[in-house]
This record gives C-alpha cells, sequence and structure tokens, in this order.
C-alpha cells in the first residue's frame, strides 16, 4: 500500500545564531569510547566544528571566548527516549492545544539541569482521538536555550500491546490491529501526504497485525521498539528479524525469564540475529541492581538508559494523575497506581540514571555515559549530530566531576543555568 | 656557536623551550614587529612544544605576536595535524600567522617561492628552531644538498623514507618519497638558528657537523658559518665528539656561570658590561 509519509525531522525554525566561536580548553572529552585528556572543543552557531579544519581555512579565527573546563569530564549531552511527563505535566494529558504546549515548555526547560538535552516524549496508551490531537502539536523541536531541550520526535507507546502486560497503561484503550498498518494509520490519525512526528513506537509482537506492520511502520521512518509483551523468544526474533530495534524497559512488562523459554529477556542471548538495544529503567525500583547488571553483561553495547519518568518527576512526594489514573508519589520516590499498587514508571532523572547504572554494573565512567548518549542517538539514527562529540554534531555538552554529577550544561552552544 | 649539553631528552627540551620563552619575551613583539619563528615536526620538537605550551598556561608567554613558519611539509595532512596537536591548538596563536608548506598546492614551485617571499614580508626568520636526521640533514635538506638552496622540492633519502615510516604504519611503501623543504640558505638567513640533537643515533651526526669542515654530506654543518648558532644536545649525543670538545664547551658555561656570572651575559651570549 503506497503511502508517501516520512518522518519529519525538524520543521521548526532554525535558533538565532550566535555566532561566536567559543573554544573550550582542559576538558576530558567522552570521544570515540575513550576519554580524550588532550584536546580541545571548537563550537559555532550550535554545533561543534573541526578544530583544525577551521583553524587552518581561509576563515580562521581566534575564539570569542574560552571555556576552561577545568578538568571536567565533558560528555554529549543526555538523550531520554521514554519520558511521559515530569514538574507536574503529562503528555498523555490532553487538556487542551495550549495546555500540551504549556506541557512542552515545561519539561523541555526543566531537563536540562539534569543534563538532558533531547528527549523523546512519550504517549501511554490512549484512545484514538487523543493521539489525533496530541500528535500534531508534540513537534520536533529543536533544542535551544530558549526552547530548552530538543524534542526528537514522540515515542507511542500501545496501544498495539498485550493486554495482560499493560502495567500502569489504561487496559480498555489497548488494542489489535486485525487490519494490519491500516489500523495504525487510523488509530493514530496518520494523513497521506502529511509527514508525521513518530520517532518511535512501542509494540507487541505477539499482538495480531503487529508483525506484518512492522514493514510499513519502518518504511515511514518509525523505530520499532518491542515491549508490553508476553512475546515467547521466537516471536521477539522475529520482530527483530523484521526490524525491531529495541527492547522498551527491559524486564518490566514482558513475560520473566524462563530457562526453556526466555521470551523478550531472551534476546539479550541471541546469536542468530543482531542483539537489539534495551532501554531500562536503573531507579533501582523497576528493575533490581543485579538484573541490571545481568543484562549489561551479556549486551553492554545495547543499554539504553531511560527514565519512563511521569508527571511527579521533580515534585514533591504526593498524589497526582497519570494518563487519567490516580497514582501516589511516596517519600521514597516510588510511583504506584493508587487502586492496584502497581508500579506506575519512575520519577527519576537522567543524570541518576548514569550514577545508578555506574554504579550497579560496576561499568566505565565511558560505557555509563554511551547508555545515556551515544545508545539512544544510534537507534534512532542520529548519531551524527546528537550523542557524539564529533565535528558537526549538536554543541549539547554536559560537564561533569568525577562522581558524575553535573556541573555545567550547554545547549546548541549555549550554556544554561543550572 | 654555543653548545649546550644537559642530560637527557626531557632536559634538552625544557632548556630550548625556556631558550625560546625567553627570546620571545625578550624581543617584546608587537603587531607590527612580529616575533618570527620556525619551526620543525619529528619527535626532537615534541618536549620543546609540551614546555612551550606550559609557559603559555601559566602565562609566561604568549603567541598573540608571533609568527610561525614550517621547516617542510610531506604530507599535508599529517603535518597539519601534528602541528595542531603539539602546538597551536593549545595556545593563542592567531591563524592567519601560521604559514605551512601546500604539499597539494598546484604549482609547487610557486609555492615555494611564495613561502620564501612571505618570510621576508614579516621582515625575515627571527630564530629558527631546528631537529636534525642521524644523517645530519636539516629540514628535509639530506646529504648532498646545496648549502645555498633556497625552499623547494626535494627527493627524500632512503633512510629519511625509513625514519618516517613509523608515522605511516611502518610501512615504507605508504611514505611519500618528495617533499617540500626550507633551503638550507634559508635556514642560514634567520637571525638565529637552534638546533636540538638528542639519542646516540646522531651522536655521528653531531660529531661531523661540529669537528669537521662545512659539508654538504652533513647539511647542518652548515651553522658553522651562521654567526649565532646554538645546539642544545644530551650527553648521549656527544658519545662520538672528543673529550676535549665535550669539556670545552661544558667549560665555556662554568665560565659564564660561575665567573662572569649569567647575570652579566646576555640570552644570546653577549657580555652586557
Amino acid at each position: 500500500m503506497p503511502f508517501p509519509i516520512s518522518f519529519n525531522s525538524m520543521h521548526d525554525e532554525r535558533h538565532e545564531n550566535t555566532s561566536r566561536l567559543i573554544k573550550i580548553i582542559n576538558g576530558r572529552l567522552i570521544r570515540d569510547h575513550k576519554i580524550v585528556e588532550d584536546d580541545v572543543l571548537y563550537i559555532y552557531d550550535g554545533k561543534i566544528l573541526d578544530s583544525q579544519n577551521y583553524f587552518f581555512s581561509a576563515n580562521g579565527d581566534v575564539p570569542d571566548e574560552i571555556i576552561d573546563a577545568k578538568g571536567l569530564l565533558i560528555s554529549p549531552g543526555f538523550i531520554d527516549v521514554q519520558i511521559n511527563g515530569a514538574f507536574g505535566s503529562d503528555f498523555s494529558d490532553w487538556q487542551g492545544e495550549e495546555n500540551m504546549r504549556c506541557n512542552v515548555d515545561n519539561v523541555a526547560k526543566g531537563l536540562l539541569k539534569y543534563g538532558c538535552t533531547s528527549f523523546v516524549p512519550t504517549i501511554i496508551s490512549s484512545k484514538s482521538e487523543i493521539y489525533q490531537k496530541v500528535l500534531p502539536v508534540l513537534k520536533t523541536r529543536k533544542g535551544n536555550k530558549t526552547n530548552g531541550a530538543e524534542v526528537l520526535g514522540v515515542h507511542l507507546e500501545g496501544p498495539f500491546i498485550q493486554s495482560s502486560q499493560h502495567g500502569a497503561h489504561e487496559v480498555s484503550h489497548v488494542r489489535t490491529a486485525p487490519n494490519g498498518f491500516s489500523d495504525f494509520v487510523e488509530t493514530y490519525g496518520l494523513r497521506e501526504g502529511n509527514d508525521h512526528n513518530i520517532r518511535l513506537i512501542t509494540v507487541a509482537p505477539e499482538v495480531e497485525g503487529v508483525l506484518d506492520s512492522l514493514k510499513d511502520l519502518i518504511r515511514i521512518g518509525v523505530t520499532v521498539s518491542i515491549g508490553h509483551s508476553s512475546a515467547t523468544v521466537a516471536q521477539a526474533e522475529e520482530a527483530v528479524e523484521k526490524g525491531a530495534k529495541s527492547i522498551t524497559h527491559l524486564f518490566n512488562a514482558m513475560q520473566q525469564f524462563h530457562h526453556r523459554d526466555p521470551g523478550i529477556i531472551g534476546m539479550l542471548g541471541t546469536t542468530r540475529i543482531p542483539r537489539p538495544y534495551y532501554g531500562i529503567i536503573c531507579d533501582g525500583i523497576h528493575a533490581h541492581p543485579n538484573s541490571i547488571k545481568i543484562a549489561y553483561d551479556s549486551h553492554p553495547s545495547g543499554a539504553i538508559l531511560v527514565t519512563d519518568a511521569m508527571a511527579a518527576m521533580g515534585l514533591p512526594p504526593g498524589d497526582y494523575t497519570f494518563g487519567g489514573i490516580p497514582v501516589r508519589k511516596t517519600a521514597d520516590d516510588k510511583v504506584e497506581v493508587i487502586k492496584t499498587g502497581r508500579l506506575a514508571g519512575s520519577v527519576i532523572t537522567m543524570d541518576s540514571c548514569v550514577r545508578n547504572f555506574k554504579k550497579f554494573t560496576g561499568c566505565s565512567i565511558i560505557e555509563a555515559i554511551e547508555a545515556a548518549t551515544l545508545h539512544p542517538a544510534e537507534l534512532l539514527g542520529i548519531q551524527h549530530i546528537k550523542g557524539t562529540l564529533h565535528a558537526g554534531a549538536d554543541a549539547d555538552l554536559v560537564f561533569l566531576n568525577e562522581d558524575l554529577r553535573i556541573v555545567r550544561c550547554f545547549i546548541a552552544g549555549e550554556e544554561i543555568e543550572i | 656557536m654555543r653548545l649546550v649539553i644537559r642530560q637527557d631528552y626531557d632536559a634538552v627540551s625544557e632548556h630550548m623551550a625556556a631558550y625560546i620563552r625567553d627570546r620571545i619575551n625578550e624581543f617584546n613583539p608587537t603587531p607590527e614587529k612580529p616575533f618570527v619563528l620556525g619551526l620543525p615536526t619529528g619527535s626532537s620538537p615534541v618536549g620543546v612544544y609540551k614546555n612551550l605550551v606550559k609557559y603559555y598556561q601559566n602565562g609566561e608567554l604568549s603567541f598573540k605576536n608571533v609568527v610561525t613558519f614550517n621547516m617542510d611539509e610531506d604530507h599535508p595532512e599529517s603535518y597539519h595535524s601534528f602541528m595542531w596537536h603539539h602546538l597551536f591548538k593549545h595556545v593563542d596563536i592567531l591563524p592567519q600567522n601560521v604559514h605551512i608548506l601546500n604539499g597539494n598546492a598546484e604549482n609547487l614551485d610557486d609555492e615555494c617561492k611564495k613561502f620564501e617571499e612571505k618570510m621576508k614580508a614579516f621582515g625575515g626568520v627571527e630564530l629558527f628552531l631546528g631537529g636534525i636526521g642521524p644523517d645530519g640533514h636539516i629540514a628535509f635538506n639530506e646529504p648532498g644538498s646545496s648549502l645555498s638552496s633556497r625552499t623547494r622540492v626535494k627527493t627524500l633519502a632512503y633512510d629519511t623514507i625509513l625514519a618516517n615510516s613509523r608515522f605511516f604504519d611502518n610501512d615504507i611503501s605508504k611514505v611519500p618519497r618528495m617533499a617540500l623543504t626550507v633551503g638550507v640558505g634559508t635556514v642560514m638567513d634567520a637571525r638565529e638558528v637552534a638546533i636540538i640533537i638528542t639519542g646516540a643515533h646522531k651522536a655521528p651526526a653531531l660529531a661531523k657537523c661540529i669537528e669537521e669542515g662545512v659539508n654538504h654530506m652533513w647539511t647542518v654543518s652548515a651553522i658553522q658559518l651562521h654567526p649565532k648558532a646554538l645546539i642544545v644536545c644530551d650527553e648521549d649525543a656527544t658519545l662520538e665528539l672528543h673529550v676535549k670538545t665535550v669539556k670545552y664547551f661544558k667549560s665555556i658555561e662554568h665560565v659564564v656561570n660561575d665567573l662572569i656570572g649569567a647575570e652579566n651575559v646576555g640570552l644570546q651570549g653577549n657580555v652586557l658590561y
């Protein structure tokens, strides 16, 4: 079926050109799987320059500003591919267009202090009419000092998921796709000829019509992740063979590991096909630290740190609403559905995820940071502009101390206040 | 000619870097009257550059009014990259003050001619820093080069190609056979020539260059004719010198420091009273 639309990677206006050449010295750069001690960064117009070529080029000039990183680690900005909301805002809670715009601004600006410079706002299983309202508002948007973190597109988590693995999603919204791809088109309100802003989708491969729709989803530029699923390992492998690239919050809302049929978790041990990336919530609640260590040890280059944060992230303990469902945030940073006591997303921040991941797994600083930068960028196919300090990338930078605490943060070459 | 002998590579590097720092600061360069410095690549100057960067970071030295000319070039990427990583990216030198021969230029003869003209336009080179090869060549002026040669295209000697192979995955076939280089005459035109020589493998070259006559087979020997030449070498590089030669040059340092007093002698060896 012809459906000539594609992912619209950027349709917002360009940020203002600051036109100042910035040189960053004395930083320890996380680059090429190494900590590079003896290099400098040149930044111009929100981008990282090839400093050597720039210097020797005809228009090479002296920097307008030199920033001394004083030996701090310099990492690309963190990328969160699964975040439902924060600071009281919930991307699945439609209260009108103006309200949703405020939600985006609120979250985009608030995330910067956690070193998160790009995110994929996530919508949990909802009624079709909600998608048709929310999707046009959650447009991709360039990150900068005015906008806050970059909006990379939307993550649609459901509703084509397994009803028995609905987690905190409202089970009545969960559905199947008996008509294949056209059910996706209809549910999300995609219009022939119009670009869309769906960056990532979470589906359950065993749900009717899903496996047969993957090809078309991928064709229109959507990255597919599997989760909220009771898939057998064979079904999971088939999904990956058909182009699924990731697992959504490994261990949560999936069939638990059984040695005869290890289910989706068993994808960590597959040898037939390239292993998928896996999102993992490193708050020590959604998965035991030992489980995270097991996942990391079996597939270190696939780890992607996600917050799966909900509206209560950044707020004090209390009762809140998540996708229309009342939830409670406790003093020890757990969020539960009041009615059932189930986990309802997390309130962790990206910088805590990085620190926890290093602590839980004993991995190196480089690996912990790559799980929040390079790996999510690779999953989304944007590793040339995000999640890297190579020339040509966006100058989204986080300065960290040895304890991986954030000291300074820059977006599109401009420093923001922490 | 002055010969300063230091214990090892590190001490040689430190002495030469401190000397260049003091020369630049004494010169007190301005945009109208910049300090023009000739620079080499290779393993010899790495330690000098490291120290110069340190001085810049400590605020003891600025490159704002320093103009540089690199001596030679046989592979554009590697030479730009070398200078960028060891020196330029760490200091405040202006991009327009940096000059490296362009081996990719369409007309190489023209490129060489322009290089010489630019040096002249800046008032000539104040100090040429150099290293030498085991065969006593300075820049890429291999044995047999005319001692009055100017900047030009030069075929490399087999020894030099062998030595350069370490920058090309130790694969001889990848090493360029030709290079652009300043001539011996170009170096001799500088108001001062300062040479670093370290390691036992360069001991024969040092002996040939200072104990025997001026000879085009050991091109650095031309500095015998230069009014202001300085060699800083390590103990290993003196292995082929006569004991008498070593003692003579060491005694000069002794006389300067202990009898005349270092404070009474200028940087370039001139007596101040």
